[in-house]
């Protein structure tokens, strides 16, 4: 049911270790806060309303249709999570979304959670809900605001995640910032769209059978200065960053092969080509034989161990 | 109708089965940070990391192929690589020319964009192994014991336990969807408004699946209200660790280091 | 006289301004077992939301002679066994033993008590063995068991039920019937099933339009045609 592995979220050896531990720790501080901050503005409704939307969420995202050229319009919730539920949840929401698919459907790497929380969840959130409020406050509680803030908020945080999927690939040195950042922005620059598309849809259904969860957000004022002012600060980072990085791809390549000093240490053995390390080739091979014939005798036994027990199960019984 | 295929899990009576869940998940954290620190081109410890999954896998009692099957998932992203092939300076291996465009095909760039592949590859494996032979109430408890905060658990608890029951509406609402759209087919061949007009259905479903969600959400806070909920997440203490189970982790965690220490000396 | 359930006057309006409940008065001696009837929109799960606190209006509740206010909450949610409509919303547990157990979890018992307190409930609903089972994958009635065992788990003095009989098939409500006949507890159960009223409880209560319009024997109110019809209802 499940749909093919979609483009934001990346799988465990994309990000070299290093990106992949910086990111978990920024996860961590954001979630962290969010934690503090969601008890306030929920109270012991939190954790089903959290739960069940979340689970609600995941659901929706079977819910694609395509839009042109094989890309499929779907959710990834980080705005319709803000808009009705706040950041503070939202971010947790999105956190647990982003961690399931990651644990049940290999969905997203695991040591690259970190990374694809931070994407999706906080900077989606923080996006969704910069340009939320903003559109919200300039339409003065008309309807307009609503629609535009959520199509908008849907658009910005989809292009923010895939920009930011894109530097984070460029820094950790597996596609170079000219290819990726246009590649990323492009593709999600049309998904974006279909995805608002839904939004809209899903706000317009809820606007007509319950406003008041709409507009729940709006007489309770959740104290959001702070992650708005964030939300707006990643807006404009990724803005100037990503054609930046994409105009100049050394620089980020000059980063990566700093962060990657891990992958860079060991050359690649076929750099040893023709003339001068014919040594080195034939040591190379030899270790790498050997292992071929290592491997193949460990899998070797555990088949025997396996046929042997199940022959002695069989027996017992 | 219900949705059981969302559930990766597959009983099965094997070791790998029997390993304490804790056990098991830093087992496959600690698999896919060896996979990711081991240097770009050491063959020989992919073949190793390769040779350890695959033991895992016969050892679950799955059969070889349905890991392996599975995880040709992630391959899609792989294409995201795909310039290293010609970006990474060295040894040129094939040129290819597209009108004005030439690419080079260098012997770094393969060996890097090949050993990104593998590393991948076997960090999926292990990711798939763990998800199915591990039930996910046992994966809450490893979450638990990893020090995830106790909201986090409690909301990706519940958040499971209705995933199936969500799905199963949102399933029925598409087969309504497809019920009232004669010519589903030949949706593609509509001009402008019909994108417009899909996605509002679409939206449609979302918005309905979102309200059902919140209704429902109601509905658990009488339920969870009525046995004594008082918004904090309570929960058991964790059974202890049995020794043989400890042996084990010490024993995994002793051979992956001895792997990541022979990849960068070899 | 000492009531397991007393209930004065009880009136309730809704946030929307809608009138749920207009001076209800209702008691309900020990180990007694009462079938409420009537038709939908007529206030019986507004009634029933009221005996363990969760909606408060105006008028008096007691259960076992603790009033229903918010400094009691606590011991009034252990005594009453809330068993909702829908299992779904009353299972929210990954697991069956996670579910039972989290009555008494908050109830502040120890682990060891928890675990023996689960194992007993299980087995009063004939589900001994099912602590590792995954909700999602029980039958309804396996649900409907489960969903009373984790009330029972906190072993209430009077157990309160919504619509137990709906959406089981036939065998499954049988054996329903069985089980909350072997139940020795005070027993108030909100129902369309006219059948199971008829069989199991020695007294009906009808309610309409937020008021409590019959109270007495079943097998007499079973036989007032007129009364029936008027509250649309049927004799089984």
């Amino acid at each position: 049911m499940h749909s093919a592995p979609q483009p934001l979220h990346i799988p465990d050896g994309f990000l070299s270790v290093l990106v992949s531990l910086l990111f978990w720790l920024l996860t961590a501080a954001a979630v962290g806060y969010a934690l503090r901050r969601v008890g306030k503005d929920l109270g012991d409704r939190q954790v089903p309303m959290m739960g069940v939307l979340a689970a609600a969420i995941f659901a929706g995202q079977m819910l694609n249709f395509s839009v042109a050229g094989g890309t499929s319009g779907h959710l990834m919730g980080a705005a319709i999570a803000t808009i009705l539920l706040g950041p503070w949840a939202a971010m947790l929401v999105m956190t647990c979304v982003v961690s399931v698919q990651a644990l049940i459907f290999q969905d997203g790497g695991l040591l690259v959670l970190g990374a694809n929380i931070f994407n999706m969840g906080v900077v989606g959130v923080a996006v969704s809900y910069m340009a939320y409020r903003t559109l919200q406050r300039l339409a003065r509680g008309a309807r307009w605001g609503l629609f535009a803030g959520g199509f908008i908020a849907t658009w910005l945080s989809i292009e923010a995640s895939a920009l930011l999927v894109a530097l984070q690939l460029a820094v950790s040195g597996v596609s170079p910032a000219n290819v990726a950042v246009p590649a990323m922005g492009g593709v999600h620059a049309l998904i974006g769209i279909g995805e608002g598309l839904i939004t809209l849809g899903a706000l317009a259904f809820l606007y007509r059978a319950r406003p008041d969860l709409l507009l729940a957000g709006e007489e309770r004022p959740i104290k959001g200065q702070f992650i708005w002012a964030f939300g707006l600060l990643l807006a404009f980072g990724l803005a100037v960053a990503s054609p930046l990085a994409s105009s100049n791809p050394d620089g980020l390549e000059w980063v990566a092969a700093q962060a990657g000093f891990l992958d860079a240490r060991r050359a690649s053995p076929f750099n040893l080509i023709p003339d001068y390390l014919l040594p080195g080739i034939s040591n190379q091979a030899l270790a790498t034989v050997l292992a071929g014939v290592l491997g193949m005798l460990i899998v070797f036994a555990v088949t025997l161990l396996v046929a042997y027990n199940r022959r002695a199960r069989r027996a017992s019984d | 109708m219900h949705i059981h295929f969302l559930d990766p899990f597959q009983p099965r009576q094997s070791p790998i089965h029997q390993l304490d869940p804790r056990v098991k998940f830093v087992l496959a954290l600690a698999f896919i940070l060896t996979a990711a620190l081991t240097p770009s081109g050491a063959w020989s410890a992919y073949i190793l990391l390769f040779a350890l999954a695959f033991s895992a896998t016969i050892l679950s009692d799955l059969g070889a192929s349905y890991v392996l099957k599975r995880s040709a998932l992630a391959l899609p992203f792989v294409l995201s690589a795909l310039p290293l092939i010609f970006t990474t300076e060295g040894a040129s291996l094939l040129d290819l020319s597209i009108g004005a465009w030439s690419l080079t095909v260098t012997q770094p760039g393969l060996a890097r964009f090949a050993s990104l592949a593998l590393k991948s590859w076997v960090s999926v494996q292990a990711g798939i192994l763990l998800a199915v032979t591990t039930p996910f109430p046992d994966l809450l408890v490893a979450m638990r014991a990893l020090g995830v905060p106790r909201l986090i658990v409690a909301v990706i608890g519940l958040m499971w336990r209705y995933l199936f029951v969500l799905a199963d509406e949102a399933l029925r609402l598409i087969r309504a969807r497809l019920a009232r759209s004669g010519d589903a087919a030949n949706a593609e061949l509509r001009t402008g408004g019909s994108l417009v007009w899909r996605a509002r259905v679409a939206g449609g479903m979302a918005g309905s699946l979102f309200l059902r969600a919140f209704e429902r959400s109601d509905r658990i806070y009488m339920a969870m209200l009525s046995r004594g909920y008082d918004g904090e997440a309570r929960t058991l203490p964790l059974p202890r660790i049995r020794p043989l189970q400890w042996l084990t982790l010490g024993v995994g965690l002793g051979i992956l280091a001895l792997l990541l220490v022979l990849a960068y000396l070899i | 006289m000492h009531h397991s359930i007393e209930v004065k006057d009880l009136s309730f309006a809704y946030p929307d301004g809608h009138q749920a409940l207009k001076g209800v008065s209702l008691s309900i001696a020990p180990c007694e077992k009462v079938a409420l009837v009537g038709p939908n929109g007529a206030g019986k799960s507004t009634l029933i939301l009221h005996l363990n606190g969760i909606l408060m209006g105006s008028g008096e509740v007691r259960v076992c002679a603790v009033e229903a206010r918010k400094e009691n909450l606590g011991r009034l949610r252990a005594m009453v066994g809330l068993v909702f409509q829908s299992p779904d919303d009353q299972l929210f547990s990954p697991t069956v033993f996670d579910d039972v157990a989290f009555g008494p979890l908050y109830q502040g018992l120890a682990a060891e008590l928890v675990h023996r307190r689960v194992e007993e409930a299980l087995c009063a609903v004939h589900m001994c063995g099912y602590e590792r089972r995954i909700s999602h994958h029980l039958s309804a009635g396996e649900k409907k068991r489960i969903a009373i065992a984790t009330v029972l788990s906190m072993q209430p003095e009077v157990l309160v039920l919504d619509e137990p009989t709906a959406g089981l098939d036939p065998r499954a409500r049988r054996s329903l019937i069985q089980l909350l006949c072997e139940l020795p507890m005070t027993m108030l159960v909100s129902t369309h099933d006219m059948h199971m009223v008829g069989e199991l409880f020695p007294r009906m209560v009808i309610m309409d339009e937020g008021s409590i319009v019959a109270d007495g024997p079943t097998e007499a109110l079973m036989n007032d045609q007129a009364l029936l019809e008027a509250h649309g209802l049927e004799k089984p």
